[in-house]
């Protein structure tokens, strides 16, 4: 059976057309045929999934509504807590720990009907834009196996890629969710900071944090964004009111106003990326919208800023690792030597870096030249996508500045690869919404992805936008040459 | 002790009071004292991956009612922060705090040393969490221990910390001060005032200068004050040190310093590995935190009578400023007597039979006023007795005894125990002519001019009538029958 729609397979659930457990053995027996190649999942939790598709079977039985995503299997990202099931990080420091409590968005997946089939793979606490940087298992690109996938959700976007779920999550603190997507090929949202509980997300930056979907369509992001946003007593930055989604999205184009970001549309961006961005405004402006290019002069500095940002806040959330609660611990008897050997041997190297240019930036003597002015302009550049928005209902941009790059390409050049964040890290520093969707091929077969950014909250509009996008292209849902072939379970 | 006249003391009070929340600052988990090691813990407050700090809006109105009885600015709006430093007792690696927006700023504390009253000034108060606590096997601290163990029950338990200027000029006002400010938190409720136990515990930073210079000395911070007593004997000892080492052309360090009360010194605790950056920034898991002026003024209104304020108002009543100073510094006393003072037309005689008879009494049996059925409405009765003479002072301390401990009506204890006044002068004549036959030798004494024998002759009486008869009524009868003989 095809698992690349979380509504189809819903629907045909709810109707009794097939069971629970048809459809988790489906996605295991596409895991199972693929993964060794792909390398999406870390954990896989089939005791916990059997029993979860049994229960569905029998409720639906006795006429029951399970949920609007009963019987969906879904992936979720190894740095969100899963109640009795190793939750990793991807890092040495935490591969034995098993938390005893659930993601908000885990408990809320599971109560809409979700069936969680395992664990996917990602750069060691989210800290990378390849996965690369994970210290427990190498995702390749569906794409083209000698290809990254992206990062930090890479194993999130793979495993949709590949069909093995139809849904995964992901966490965005600079582009973790999108980039992903756009070198897998799949749809992926960043929510408006707040609109999406971080409760159990394990911290990376937190004011930058922000837990998505990855999916096949654009109907399926919007589908588990109703399911997983909303307010959480346990997270005090989660928003007070609920995402305003309408349960049929609005693809009228007409009056809206598109902008195109100058700063993003540059020399720095791949030729065949650049042109199909252009293509895609040109098809937004020929649908009734009004394009227009605009200026965000503060885009420039985004990726300095967020450097100081993310790594000064990761340098705190990190501190917890010290071997005396949890995780790994060195095998040393004094407590400063414990603690060394501990952290030198449970980090690896990036996130070391991250934690040595966090701690710089917050020290005495360069908080002011470091932090101090990350956060000036940060807001400046919050000003800056206030006064776009003012003109224009949507941004549009490359998600990333080039398709999915080789293993190993980038990864002794640490700055390259921060690089590669360029377009994403605006949305997270402003608190904005954006999504991510593809909008065609380069001549190596491999997936672009087109950015809409909207002001806060405007959820309903980016999606509106991106279905009808998506329903006049025939990008989303194609399966990759290099894994393709249906699998019989 | 006292400095020698030529330097002068500066003393500012850095005071950590836990808050009586019934929860954490930012969990679920039950705040108290004495559980078993390490089961007041969640995920929270014990730093586990993905988990969030949710304010306590509790914590947040004791502050508020803390900074207004201080008499400070309330921030209409204000922030945590993280203060990050390694240590096992700290499970994530940082504290929240707050750094450079504390929620309540510039307020003072009225203090009285030896009839005077000085104002000492409120830095600023600011919430933060507690840490866990260690538990060190094989030595009595961290080094020389086998090994140690982390009790996490007090980590994120709520705090206040509570910092005064450098007003301060004499350990007596600091401990005047310290005196006065865990009354003010008792009177709150927001704090138990248990310094043994370290629910409130007091760092003192101390300087010394020549007297008449502006600048600051340098200074040092003595810790580990867990009395009022040890918390004046060590600001002694160590303005006493610094004048030393600066008489002898020595230099004071800058360093944090250890009361020993086995000891009776102050010593340099052992130097931190590098100079502390706390590395402060604003903590992105919580919003910043507005506070309307609705919600102050509701907390205002709320807010029960502070010591100042009682002394003032029983002073008033008649109250000599120290028997309103007595029955206010014992929370307990002056909540009896504003009881009692209703129901009387004689509170200065309350007051006196509170500060006298009853604490005698509470002492002498080791006991607390709440503890006993004593009602005040029986000790406004009883001084009603002995005020219109329906009973003698002698008399009503036997009644007081009873009424302490059994909870009785005055009037009643008086009847059953036979103790109502005897006036009448027949009767006290008959006694006193019974008592003079009986001394002849004291009666012949009187007549050759020895008149102090009268005070003997009164206690016979006394002691005759079981203390019921007025002394004065005795004196005067009894003088009347010696100048008869």
């Amino acid at each position: 059976m095809s698992l690349d729609s979380a509504r189809q397979i819903q629907a045909r659930f709810a109707c009794g057309e097939v069971s629970a457990q048809e459809i988790l053995e489906a996605s295991f027996a596409r895991i199972d045929a693929m993964d060794d190649r792909v390398g999406a999942f870390l954990t896989l939790m089939r005791d916990r999934a059997m029993t979860r598709a049994r229960d569905l079977d029998r409720r639906r039985a006795s006429g029951e509504d399970c949920g609007v995503l009963a019987g969906v299997p879904v992936a979720i990202k190894d740095n969100l807590c899963t109640r009795g099931a190793r939750t990793t990080c991807a890092s040495r420091m935490l591969a034995d720990f098993i938390p005893p409590y659930d993601a908000t968005v885990v408990g809320r997946l599971e109560a809409a009907g979700a069936v969680i089939v395992g664990k996917t793979n990602l750069d060691e606490f989210a800290m990378g834009s390849s996965t690369e940087n994970s210290a427990l298992g190498r995702t390749r690109n569906p794409w083209d196996l000698g290809r990254v996938p992206g990062g930090s959700s890479g194993g999130s976007a793979a495993a949709v890629a590949a069909g093995m779920v139809p849904i995964a999550l992901g966490s965005d603190t600079g582009g973790s969710i999108r980039q992903p997507a756009a070198l897998c090929g799949v749809v992926g949202l960043k929510p408006t900071y707040g609109a999406v509980s971080r409760y159990g997300l394990i911290a990376f930056a937190s004011s930058l944090d922000q837990v998505g979907p990855l999916t096949g369509s654009v109907e399926d992001a919007a589908r588990v964004l109703r399911v997983i946003s909303g307010p959480d007593p346990r997270d005090s930055t989660s928003l007070p009111q609920a995402l305003a989604l309408p349960e049929r999205l609005e693809g009228s184009l007409r009056s809206l106003r598109v902008g195109l970001i100058a700063e993003l549309d540059t020399d720095g961006v791949d030729p065949e990326t650049r042109a199909a961005v252009q293509r895609a405004a040109d098809w937004f402006a020929r649908s009734g919208a009004s394009v227009e290019r605009v200026s965000l002069p503060a885009i420039d500095h985004g990726i300095a800023v967020y450097y100081l940002i993310a790594t000064a806040e990761a340098s705190a959330n990190l501190a917890r690792y010290d071997g005396v609660r949890y995780g790994w611990r060195a095998d040393r008897s004094d407590l400063l030597g414990m603690y060394r050997q501990t952290r030198d041997q449970g980090f690896g190297p990036e996130v070391k870096r991250r934690i040595m240019l966090g701690t710089y930036a917050l020290s005495a003597g360069y908080y002011e030249a470091c932090y101090q002015q990350g956060q000036l302009v940060r807001s400046r550049l919050r000003q800056d996508f206030e006064a776009g928005f003012e003109r224009f209902d949507l941004l549009l941009s490359p998600t990333s500045p080039q398709t999915a790059f080789a293993l190993g390409e980038k990864v002794d050049d640490p700055l390259a690869m921060y690089l590669a964040d360029v377009a994403t890290v605006g949305a997270n520093l402003a608190g904005i919404p954006a999504l991510s969707l593809p909008c065609g091929f380069d001549s190596r077969g491999l997936p672009i992805g087109l950015q809409l950014m909207g002001p806060a909250l405007s959820e309903a509009r980016l999606l509106g936008a991106a279905l009808a996008f998506e329903h006049a292209h025939d990008y989303a849902g194609r399966l990759p040459a290099a894994i393709a072939g249906p699998v019989q379970p | 002790m006292s400095t020698t006249p030529t330097y002068e003391a500066v003393i500012g009070l850095e005071v950590h009071a836990e808050l009586l929340t019934a929860t954490k600052i930012f969990c679920g988990c039950a705040a108290r004292f004495g559980s078993e090691p390490n089961t007041d813990v969640c995920p929270v407050c014990a730093g586990f991956p993905g988990t969030l700090p949710v304010l306590n809006g509790k914590v947040v109105e004791f502050a508020i009612m803390t900074g207004l009885a201080l008499h400070c600015d309330i921030a209409p709006r204000c922030k945590f922060d993280r203060k990050n430093y390694f240590y096992p007792d700290l499970p994530k690696g940082y504290q929240i705090s707050q750094y450079d927006q504390p929620i309540a700023t510039k307020g003072f504390l009225e203090v009285r040393v030896a009839d005077a009253t000085t104002r000492v000034g409120v830095h600023r108060v600011h919430m933060e969490e507690d840490a866990g606590k260690l538990v060190h096997v094989g030595a009595a601290g961290l080094a020389g221990a086998e090994y140690s163990l982390v009790d996490l029950n007090r980590a994120g338990v709520p705090l206040l910390e509570i910092v005064s200027e450098p007003d301060i000029r004499s350990s007596e006002e600091a401990r005047a001060y310290m005196a006065e400010l865990r009354l003010l938190l008792l009177t709150l409720g927001v704090n138990d005032g248990r310094m043994e136990e370290g629910s409130l515990r007091c760092d003192a930073n101390v300087s010394v200068r020549p007297a008449g210079r502006a600048e600051l000395g340098t200074r040092t911070e003595v810790k580990n004050l867990n009395s009022l007593r040890f918390l004046q004997k060590a600001i002694d000892f160590e303005i006493e040190r610094q004048i030393r080492v600066l008489s002898e052309g020595g230099a004071v360090l800058q360093e944090t310093r250890l009361w020993s009360e086995e000891r009776q010194v102050t010593y340099a605790m052992r130097s931190k590995e590098e100079a502390s950056d706390y590395r402060y920034f604003p903590e992105p898991d919580l919003s910043p935190l507005v506070i309307d002026s609705g919600w102050i003024a509701d907390i205002r209104a709320r807010m029960p009578e502070l010591p100042a304020a009682r002394r003032t108002r029983l002073v008033d009543l008649g109250l000599s400023s120290y028997e309103a100073g007595v029955l206010v510094d014992q929370g307990e006393l002056a909540a009896a007597f504003d009881a009692a003072a209703k129901a009387s037309a004689y509170p200065r005689a309350i007051a006196t039979w509170l500060i006298k008879d009853v604490t005698r009494l509470l002492n002498e049996g080791k006991l607390r006023l709440a503890e006993l059925p004593f009602q005040p409405e029986h000790l406004a009765r009883l001084v009603d007795l002995v005020e219109t003479r329906a009973i003698t002072v002698a008399a009503a301390r036997q009644v007081l005894a009873a009424l302490v401990t059994e909870g009785k009506d005055p009037a009643a204890l008086v009847a059953e125990m036979g103790l109502a006044a005897m006036a009448d002068d027949a009767a006290l004549r008959e006694i006193i002519e019974r008592i003079l036959d009986a001394h002849q030798a004291q009666v012949a004494e009187f007549k050759a001019g020895k008149t102090k024998v009268v005070g003997f002759l009164t206690g016979q009486v006394m002691r005759q009538t079981q203390g019921r008869a007025q002394p004065q009524q005795v004196n005067a009868l009894l003088e009347e029958a010696l100048a008869r003989r």
